[in-house]
């Protein structure tokens, strides 16, 4: 019996062996992200994987520096032309300073396309924005106004660096929309550079100096939760409020500490899954996204291409006490 | 030469109080009690850290390696605790400081069996132990509802007006001027420091006490590991990226010389205060984001100009010579 097993598990064994050296030829797909160890990454990656078993045939290379620079992003980069993968898709550290070196993977065929952060136009074929910049900005104004009273008060956001490229377009987009928003008043941007002590401090520091600010926006998810701390800390559990951009994992016990309502984010396993579909079908061959153009991405749909080469994938999503438990377990 | 040193801390003591009251003039209520008592409980952990960093300066090493310490400790013990929620609070922090003495040491033993540099050793240990926090995790968060209730409140526990964070780094600072001032070990690390040769002819075996002073620096930046995890409710790899040049300065700021030797527990306190004193200074008196790095540097910097000026008026060794050729090694 026992033998039999062996022996079975033995053939499986070859056969896994061969099958795999029959797919030396997989496609290689890079994820490139702005930083490995990050969850919302790692939840990326886990999409990516999944895309990657419904295509058949591709192999995911999950990589980036261990901290959100350009340069590691740079290296990485060159490391993944020598490999000599099919496609790479970034989010970014910096829209310019990533082009030079994906304009020289773009000479060698390698397909670039971008996710999460962009990359300058010259650098890709196209982006595709976890949603759009609008609907990011509304949310952020729409979860601060839900925490006051009324709808009507002062707010301030809590930013990473002053350089990063999506925090600087929702900030300009919430800023923008905010005559859509009456009664809400945004006092002052701050950037705790998405580290958790200077976030923290940050948030401390807009605690004692602006005193009328009831709402922390964060859409950053080391701020928001170092900014839920802080109110903590300070005993001012609903009195202040912090909300914006986090993962449900990172934000449970915010969410039930009370320092925080409700809180938003896109589905980064779907994000992931999308963009290793839209890379699979360029490098592929049978999409070009164009603007204008439409690829199918799977489960999510046909992802259309509009002006600038830049797609949205969907709604960022609310999350609360409600739901909080059940989504804290996935990412 | 005491009645100097002595002098220099008053000096920044008042340097220290003269910041305090100009940037209350910009933000109401910077100097008010409760507003000091936060300063002091954030910078605890520089605090802690920055006496680490004193001991191996002192013996004319540096370490590098005392954030990535952090890091991997407080990932451990985080980690250890959302596991087994049930283990005894007490037992995860000797565990923490263990961990970091074994880092440490081995920090340590490199520097003093194999007489590796120590910024080359503890540069190489430095990327080692961040890299192993992320072998460790998985690079996986650990986020406050998986770690359990008294692993996250006691360092917040008020005690007497203040947190037990504070009483922590007030309890360290008695012992680390008990230890430097007091102790065998402490008297060996200025002589290491200060005058190998004469330190060897003094029977004081140099390389062991090299040992000990990183040792005592590591266990220091484990126990800072749990305090911090515990602070900020989160640990991933990226915790305190950098903030071993915080320690460094610190211990600049603070009159310690890097060319070992020189230096005292009130200038490490006083340093690290300087620098608490700042950061928290700038997030509320409103000066742009964009300037403010540059200011935290163009500080530092006259801080190590004015400590450069100071010692050269000292002019603390004899034999020239072979201090210079010490000091290039």
């Amino acid at each position: 019996m026992k033998l039999a097993r062996k022996l079975m598990i033995g053939v499986a064994l070859a056969v896994v062996a061969m099958t795999n050296a029959a797919n030396a030829k997989d496609m290689k797909i890079a994820l490139v992200v702005k930083s490995l160890g990050n969850g919302f990454f790692e939840a990326a990656n886990k999409g990516a994987q999944e895309a990657a078993k419904d295509l058949g045939g591709v192999q995911i290379i999950y990589t980036g520096p261990t901290t959100t620079t350009a340069e590691g992003q740079i290296e990485v980069i060159n490391s993944l032309i020598a490999q000599g993968v099919d496609a790479i898709a970034i989010s970014a550290n910096d829209p310019d300073a990533v082009v030079p070196a994906l304009k020289k993977a773009a000479q060698r065929g390698i397909k670039v396309i971008s996710w999460d952060s962009a990359v300058a136009k010259e650098g890709r074929i196209m982006h595709l924005n976890p949603s759009s910049n609008e609907l990011i900005g509304k949310m952020c104004l729409t979860l601060a106004k839900d925490h006051l009273e009324g709808g009507k008060g002062d707010f301030a956001i809590l930013s990473a660096t002053t350089t990063s490229t999506n925090q600087n377009t929702w900030i300009a987009e919430m800023k923008k929309q905010l005559k859509d928003f009456p009664g809400l008043n945004l006092v002052t941007t701050v950037y705790g550079d998405d580290l958790a002590d200077k976030s923290y401090r940050e948030a401390q520091g807009l605690l004692t100096s602006q005193p009328n600010v009831k709402v922390i926006v964060a859409p950053t998810t080391v701020g928001v939760l170092a900014a839920s701390q802080a109110v903590k800390d300070a005993g001012k559990i609903g009195q202040v409020y912090v909300t914006g951009l986090g993962l449900p994992s990172e934000m449970a016990g915010a969410i039930k500490s009370g320092a925080t309502k409700e809180f938003a984010i896109w589905n980064p396993i779907d994000l992931g899954y999308t963009a290793t579909q839209i890379a699979y079908h360029i490098a592929k061959g049978d999409a070009d996204g164009k603007p204008g153009s439409g690829i199918k991405a799977g489960r999510m749909g046909l992802i259309k291409i509009g002006e600038n080469g830049e797609a949205a994938m969907a709604d960022p999503f609310v999350y609360d006490a409600k739901n909080i438990d059940q989504f804290s377990k996935i990412f | 030469m005491k009645k100097l040193f002595k002098h220099r801390e008053i000096l920044l003591v008042v340097i220290i109080a003269i910041m305090i009251a100009g940037f209350a003039t910009r933000a109401q209520g910077f100097a008010a009690p409760g507003n000091l008592a936060n300063i002091f409980n954030d910078t605890s952990i520089l605090i802690i850290l920055a006496l680490g960093q004193m001991t191996v300066i002192l013996t004319k090493s540096i370490d590098l390696s005392v954030a990535a310490n952090l890091a991997f400790t407080g990932m451990a013990v985080a980690m250890t605790d959302a596991a087994y929620p049930g283990l005894p609070l007490v037992l995860l922090v000797v565990m923490a400081i263990g961990i970091g003495a074994f880092l440490g040491a081995i920090n340590g033993y490199l520097v003093w069996a194999l007489q590796i540099p120590s910024i080359v050793v503890t540069l190489g240990t430095l990327t080692i132990y961040r890299g192993m926090a992320f072998v460790l995790s998985g690079g996986a968060w650990v986020n406050a509802h998986q770690m359990t209730p008294t692993f996250l409140n006691i360092p917040r526990m008020p005690l007497l007006g203040l947190p037990m964070l504070s009483w922590i780094a007030v309890a360290i600072v008695i012992g680390g001027w008990f230890v430097m001032n007091r102790l065998p070990f402490g008297r060996a690390t200025y002589a290491s420091g200060g005058n190998p040769t004469a330190a060897v002819y003094a029977g004081i075996d140099v390389g062991r006490t090299l040992f000990f002073a990183f040792v005592l620096s590591g266990a220091l930046a484990g126990l800072c590991g749990y305090l911090w995890v515990s602070r900020y409710a989160v640990a991933y790899v990226d915790v305190a990226i950098g903030f071993e040049l915080d320690t460094v300065a610190a211990c600049v700021i603070g009159g310690i010389s890097i060319a070992g030797g020189i230096g005292s527990v009130a200038g490490a306190v006083l340093g690290a205060l300087f620098l608490g004193v700042i950061k928290n200074a700038l997030p509320v008196i409103g000066i742009s984001p964009f300037a403010q790095m540059a200011i935290s540097g163009i500080v530092i910097i006259l801080a190590v100009v004015f400590n450069a000026r100071a010692e050269r008026r000292v002019g603390r060794i004899i034999l020239r010579n072979r201090a210079a050729v010490e000091v290039q090694a």
